[in-house]
This record gives structure tokens, sequence and C-alpha cells, in this order.
């Protein structure tokens, strides 16, 4: 043992020299602005592409739009069908996905330097001009009904709507984004249109590119790919009111194993107190073995294969959220174990030897993220979304350090509720003690 | 088996289609300490971050008879203590270093990882090569720790009904072979696992001669060296390490099917599955055959079936083919169809069934084939962002028997085959008469 206490105490003396991610911003001739790594090791580039509003843009009858809108982007643009354009992408060996949230929908590429405009020429025509062909859009509906259907069926979906219904009721965050099998079956191809009008705009877009390619190229990429969008898309939706309390609902589903989300209100990710939240959830149930729920829970009762809890700062309203699994018969003493750590963290606070030990890990764990062209370009964009400063990187860690104890115990007792902490079961629960069954 | 919240390592090899492996490109030394544990280093400058990986020659399909899931069992308890560490100091020291670490459990191989500033890697392998031969297990960490893997089946398998169906089309493909039970264990010996299962294994099959060491990340191959001397090899071999030799599946000679019921179902399927070649060292032709057809077939929106079955035909919503030839016996080639609303099971085989024969009979298509081989040396390229994976490919292909040369020449011996390989490939494998036939239902249906 004692040779590794040495090396710990040396270890804790040099803190991990820092990552260097040198962001540019640049504004491209036509005014597009756009975050920027040049890494010109390897001859390729990841661009990510935001728009903000996402799912949340849906009218409250047309729910799914613009779930079904995104997945129809490569199905057809330009005058090529889908295979034709499946094809095409192929042939220049660059990659697309495309995904729909409730904050935004997001467009992330990489293509080859060297085929670099005929990539982007396609992945213009996708954004463009997508076809929207009548036999695409049957095809990707009944894609979307089969995941529809396995997500009435599956437990993890059902705690998960339920609890999102009943905190944010008729608000988009109340409903799944992806729409119910009769809104879906209804959407007809001007939905879509509209879908696509509403989403893909200049005044909420947000740019990142990490790769092989310089400044100048970047600018006249994005004005090819961007500047031709609309001015304006849709009105974003009215902030969600989190309407939750306190309690247990049981949606009852024969499985041998209960899936419990829980939750409460949480904290905006522009609120001064962010990071003390941030620290406090890692040490309550941040992820890691070393959590107080995964000691109480999994270490020490058995009781779960993971238990966890995240801050979740959406842009109309912020959760915070947790899940645990355990077998129908031990659930209901999982969930009391959660609600009692969860009262004596907010009664209590956390120890200094807790904070340091959290602080350490999340300021070593930090530029583990950068990792690739790839999860750097969706992390400049992600600090577009938040409204954080260019230099945000090589000052987190900063901020992360400058948390008090005080600072963190005064939060646990302003933002953790146990009486408003409410979980949703679903499974077969025995012992739930006051629980309604929906 | 991932020690928490990822996915599961044989559902992966599922989905893995592509194992373009870098050719030059990647900076890849090796050597060997003389305990003969064998050392891959990858080097990535381009941040100051470094990734661990021990990978132990010894999976379930390692296991003794009725000891199913003992391997991943293991994996959970080497975390406990060892003589000088408590139990969880390990996760604790890797955290306090702004660290993250995990494991994995497959048929042929046990891997534990850290991510970690790369000047901490020195204490990484101090406590690595610790719990290689100081674990000490007792009694108390057994009960609450086989609780834990319980719920684990519950999670990935006991509350998913196609991960039962899954785990029942295997026990029908292999019939002697140990990849026919699953890896997390079947339930009822999880049940009566004991501390002796656990250390029985860990004596028989924890040592520097059956492992591998892959450090990936901004590392200079020299210090690697020497650090890895200085723990590793300290560690004397084993020398009664047994001989790798399992149980053998032998040719199928007869179709099976299986039909899986479930209240729990939404989406009735039908799965195939057929005996494959795996990847042998120095023989890996037909491998990558089969890897080419699994991408022809069911490689997305310009695949074969995605063609006749999706757009030719609405006969499906969905269909895929996959085929994972880095193990260390006898794999297997699966298919998978999810019918189009209305379209029965019966019809969907069916229709599965005249799309493979068709295809065998019409040949591949070059042009397609020249697009899949232009996205594989594509894919050599992306890969280079991602030293994890890099380190994933070598220790899997070490692990099952593999060279670094042979990882190195993949990419070409995948380049090199033809159209007509890839048709002698289909014609050896997808035979009728060697085939598994699954059907994922609701509830019962009068079949036929």
């Amino acid at each position: 043992m004692k040779h590794l206490i040495a090396a710990l105490c040396l270890t804790f003396l040099a803190l991990p020299a820092w990552a260097e991610v040198e962001i540019d911003e640049i504004t491209s001739p036509q005014g597009i602005t756009a975050w920027l790594v040049e890494e010109h090791e390897i001859p390729f580039t990841a661009l990510e592409l935001r728009f903000r509003g996402g799912m949340s843009l849906d009218p409250a009858d047309k729910r799914g739009a613009v779930y079904l809108m995104t997945g129809l982007l490569e199905e057809g643009a330009g005058d090529m069908d889908a295979r034709e354009y499946a094809r095409a992408l192929e042939s220049v060996a660059a990659s697309v996905g495309y995904d729909a949230n409730d904050d935004y929908v997001s467009i992330s590429a990489r293509f080859l330097t060297e085929n670099r405009d005929e990539a982007v020429a396609l992945l213009r025509q996708a954004i463009h001009d997508p076809r929207f062909d009548p036999q695409a859009i049957e095809r990707v509906r009944a894609q979307v009904l089969s995941g529809l259907a396995s997500d009435l069926k599956n437990p993890n979906a059902i705690a998960s709507n339920t609890f999102s219904q009943m905190a944010f009721g008729d608000h988009p965050y109340g409903s799944d984004g992806k729409g119910s099998i009769e809104s879906v079956g209804a959407l007809t191809r001007d939905d879509l249109l509209a879908a696509h009008d509403a989403v893909f705009a200049r005044d909420r877009l947000y740019v990142g590119a990490v790769g092989d390619i310089d400044a100048e190229e970047l600018g006249k990429l994005v004005d090819d790919l961007l500047a031709d969008l609309p001015a304006t898309g849709a009105p974003m939706p009215p902030p969600a009111e989190v309407r939750i309390d306190g309690g247990t609902t049981v949606v009852e589903f024969d499985t041998p194993q209960s899936v419990a989300v829980f939750g409460q209100q949480g904290m905006a990710r522009d609120d001064p107190d962010f990071f003390a939240a941030y620290i406090l959830n890692q040490i309550l149930g941040g992820g890691s073995f070393e959590s107080r729920l995964m000691q109480e829970v999994r270490e020490k009762r058995g009781l779960t294969y993971g238990v966890y809890t995240y801050l979740a700062p959406r842009d109309l309203a912020a959760l915070y959220m947790g899940g645990v699994a355990s077998a129908n018969d031990r659930i209901a003493q999982a969930v009391t174990v959660i609600r009692d750590e969860w009262a004596k963290m907010a009664e209590n606070g956390v120890t200094q030897d807790e904070l340091d030990k959290a602080k350490t890990y999340l300021t070593g764990a930090y530029p583990l993220r950068f990792d690739g062209n790839a999860p750097i370009a969706d992390i400049m964009v992600g600090m577009q979304m938040e409204g954080l400063p260019i230099d945000y990187i090589a000052t987190r860690n900063d901020m992360i350090n400058a948390v008090t104890l005080d600072e963190v115990n005064r939060v646990a007792a302003e933002l953790l509720h146990p009486e408003n902490l409410h979980f949703v079961v679903v499974g077969k629960p025995e012992g739930l003690q006051d629980a309604v069954t929906q | 088996m991932l020690r928490a919240f990822a996915s599961f390592a044989a559902t992966i090899a599922l989905t893995q289609m592509v194992h373009a492996a870098d050719t030059g490109s990647e900076a890849v030394s090796s050597f060997e300490l003389d305990n003969g544990m064998q050392v891959v280093v990858i080097e990535d400058h381009r941040a100051p971050v470094v990734q661990q990986m021990v990978w132990y020659r010894a999976g379930s399909a390692d296991e003794p008879p009725g000891s199913s899931g003992v391997a991943h069992f293991l994996e959970h308890l080497l975390f406990k203590a060892t003589d000088t560490m408590a139990a969880g100091e390990f996760s604790a020291t890797v955290a306090a270093n702004g660290g993250q670490d995990n494991a994995f459990t497959s048929y042929d191989y046990t891997a534990y990882f850290q991510r970690v500033a790369a000047d901490r890697l020195n204490l990484m392998m101090q406590m690595e090569a610790d719990r290689m031969v100081n674990l000490r297990l007792t009694e108390d960490v057994i009960a609450p720790e086989r609780n834990v893997i319980l719920e684990e089946r519950n999670q990935r398998t006991g509350n998913n009904p196609r991960a039962l169906f899954n785990e029942q089309m295997s026990a029908v493909q292999y019939y002697n072979s140990r990849y026919g039970s699953p890896v997390i264990g079947w339930r009822h010996e999880m049940e009566a696992l004991e501390l002796d299962d656990a250390l029985g294994f860990y004596r028989t099959y924890y040592a520097p001669n059956n492992a591998i060491l892959v450090v990936a990340g901004d590392v200079d191959p020299a210090a690697v060296r020497d650090m890895a001397q200085q723990t590793y090899g300290a560690i004397p071999a084993n020398a009664d390490l047994p001989p790798r030799e399992r149980a053998q599946e032998p040719p199928q000679r007869a179709a099976r099917r299986l039909t899986f019921s479930d209240a729990r179902v939404a989406q009735p399927s039908v799965s195939r599955s057929y005996l494959a070649p795996e990847r042998d060292s120095g023989a890996q032709d037909k491998a990558a055959a089969l890897t080419l057809l699994a991408e022809i077939l069911g490689g997305g929106t310009t695949s074969v079936l995605a063609e006749k079955l999706q757009f030719d035909e609405t006969v499906a919503v969905y269909t895929g083919a996959f085929y994972n030839g880095t193990t260390l016996d006898d794999t297997s080639f699966d298919l998978v169809v999810i019918p189009a609303e209305g379209v029965s099971l019966e019809q969907a085989e069916t229709a599965l069934d005249k799309a493979l024969a068709d295809f065998i009979e019409t040949g591949v298509d070059p042009e397609q084939l020249d697009r899949i081989k232009l996205q594989m040396r594509a894919a050599q390229i992306y890969a280079r962002d991602n030293v994890n994976g890099l380190a994933n490919r070598y220790g899997s292909a070490l692990a099952v028997g593999l060279s670094i040369d042979d990882v190195q020449d993949w990419p070409d011996i995948v380049q090199a085959v033809t159209g007509e390989d890839i048709i002698a490939a289909a014609r050896a494998v997808l035979r009728p008469e060697a085939s598994v036939t699954g059907w994922l239902m609701r509830e019962p249906e009068v079949s036929q």
C-alpha cells in the first residue's frame, strides 16, 4: 500500500495538463457565425449544425411532425430519390446523422477533405430541397409507428413518458416528440413541409466545425450550405411550468423488474448556482461508483445494477431527474433508500472530503470529453446554444474549483425537495406504500 | 457485460459489421514482457489523455460447465479488495485522479480499462497489476454483488423479450459450443455462484501470460515499456495455464426452428442464423468475404434486403444482416426482418429466403461492392479520430488469437475480396439445411 499512497500524493499535486482546444469564432462573408477548431492531422472534418426549437415546435395537433420530417431529410433530395441519394452519399464516403429532440434538430456530418465539395453539395440538397416523396413518407412513417408501438411496451419509455406528462401536461415537453400512433398516422406531406419551414432558419442556427479545414474554407462552406435559409422560422414555445408534486405513481406492467424514473424541479443552466448544483449532483447520484446513491443502493444492498441522477436544464424548463431498476419485490426498498438519501442530503449537505473528491473527479474528467473531432464539434455547438463564452473551456475547471462547501450545502437545502420528489414506477412492484396506480 | 450502464459486448458484436482496420496510418508498436504478457501501444498525441486496457483471454465460453456467468461475476468482483486496497478503492482512486474506469465481459475475453490524464498512467498500471494476482475476496461481498448481477440480468434480459429470444436463438444455434450460453449466465446458475467459483476462474486465468495490455493515447512507447516492466513484469507467469481447447460445434445437418411468445413483444420479427467461420490468424479471407456479405445484404438503404423487402415490395419495416468474425471459435451470420403492418412472419420469412436465393443467383452488383469498399477505406481515416476504438480493435483481435499483422492486414484483405468470393461465401454459409429460424411473437400463433 505504501507505494500507492506515495504515488497518489504526487499525482494530486500535478493536475492534468489542459487539453488545448483552441476555438476560433469565424463570421462567413454572408454573416453566419461558426466556431472552428483547426486540426489538420487527419484529412476529414466533423461539422455539427443545430437548429433551436426542435420537436417542441410541433403544433399541438401535429405532434411528431418535426421528428418525421427530420427522418425524411436523407430519403431523397433534389432530383434523387431515396436510394439514389443514399448511393450518392456512399460514393463520397461521407456520413450524416440527423436527429431531433425537445430543444433542437441536429445534423452531424463528417466528410473527407478529398471530396468535401461533393459531400457538402449533397448535404445542401438534403437541408434545402428534401423531396418528401409519398413512398418515402409512408416507409419512414411505418418505421416511426413501429418504434412507437415498441415504446408502448417498453417499461423505460412508459416511465419517462408518464413522468413527462405529469410534469408538463399540455406543454410540448409533456408528450413524446415522436408523436403518438394517432398523430403520426394523420400527418400529411403539407405538415412535413410546414415543419421544415418551422425548423430551418438562420435565426436559430448554431455551427461548429473541427478538422482539416481553415477559416476561409469554412466560411465559404457555411455560406454555400446555409446562407440561403430563410431569416426566421416558427416562434419558440413558451417556458414550461414544472407541475409534478411528491408521491409515487405506479403503472402496472407485467415484467420481472420494476423501472423507476424520479424527479423534481431542477436548476437552469444560467443560474449562478449551477456549478454548485452540478457538484452536488455528482456526489448524490452523478453516475460514478462513488456517488451516495450507488454506494447505498447498489454497493451496500445489491438492490440494483445502476442508479443515477442528473440535472436536466432544458431550454424551456429545468428538472432534476434520476432512474433506478430493481426486481418487483425489491423496488420498494430502493425507493425508500433514495428518498432517505434525498432528505439527508437536503438537511445535512455534503462533507468537505466529498466536495474535494468531486472537484478532483470533475476537473480531471473534463478533458476526457474532448477525444475526437466529432465530440469537440458537438461540445462547441452546445456551448453556443447555452450562451457560454468562447473561452469557457479554459475557465470551466476554475469555476468548479471556486465552489465552496457553504455554497454546495446552501444549494442542497434550496434545490432538493424530498416532499416534492415524485417516483413513477413501471412494473408489478410490491410493498410501495401510498402509491397511486395509474 | 459492462460493469455499469453501457451496452453489452455480445450485443455490440451484432451491430458492428465493419472492422476495417487502419494500415500504417496509426502509430502502433508492440512488444512482449519476459513473463509472456503482450503489450500494444497506440500513440495519439492530440490530447494529454490515455486509455489503459488489460484484456484476459478468458470469457464466458471458457467457464466450467454449470457455472455460466462466473467470468462476468468475477469481473464485478475485481473491484473489491486486494491485499493492499479496500473494496471500492480501485474505482475511488481512479475517480480521485479525474479518471473513469469500467470493465466488460464477452464470450472470448474479459477486459478492464481506465481513461485518465496521461501523467497518471503509472498509477493505473500499478493498480491493474495489483488486482491481476492479489485479489482477496471475502464472503461478505459475494451476496450483494450476486444480487447486482441478477438485477443486471433482469435489466438486460428479463425485462426485454427480444433479449430473451436472442438468448434462445443462441442456445439453439450452438449445441456444443459454449457460445450457446449467455455471457451473463443462466439465472439458476448465477444464483448458485459462490466465492470458490469466482476464485477458481481467477486463479486459472488471471495471469500475465494470459493477458494483453493495450495503452492508447498521449504516451511514449519506451516509457510504457519501462512502466509495464516494473508493474506487470514483476508478476510471474502462470506455468499451469491450461491450453485454450474448447468444445467445438459439429457441422449442422438439420434446419432448426423455434418460436418465442411474450405479451410484451410490440414488433414481431423473424431471425435467422447460420454457423459461420471466424477470422483465423493468417486465414481471414472467408471472414472478409462474410463481412462484406453482411454489408451487401443488410447495410442500410442501399442494401439488397432493403431493396427487395423495403423498396421493391413493402414486406418489412426493417431488415438487417450481422456478422462478427472476431471470435475464437465458429461464429454466426445473422439476419433479421421486422415485417410491415399486415405481413405475417411466414410471409416475411418466405420473402427473406427468396431474396437470399435471388441474390446468390444474380451475383454481387459491382457498383455496390465498390461503394462499400470505398466506405471501408474512408473508415480507416475516420477510425484514427477514435483511439479508444483502435484500442478495442487490437485488444479484441489479440484476445481471440489473431496477431497484430492480422489486424493490420485486414483492410487489404477486405479490399481484395471479389464478388465471386462473396457469392461463394454466401453459398457455403447461407444453406437452408444448416439454418436456425426463430419467430418472435406477441402470442402463440397457428403457424403454417
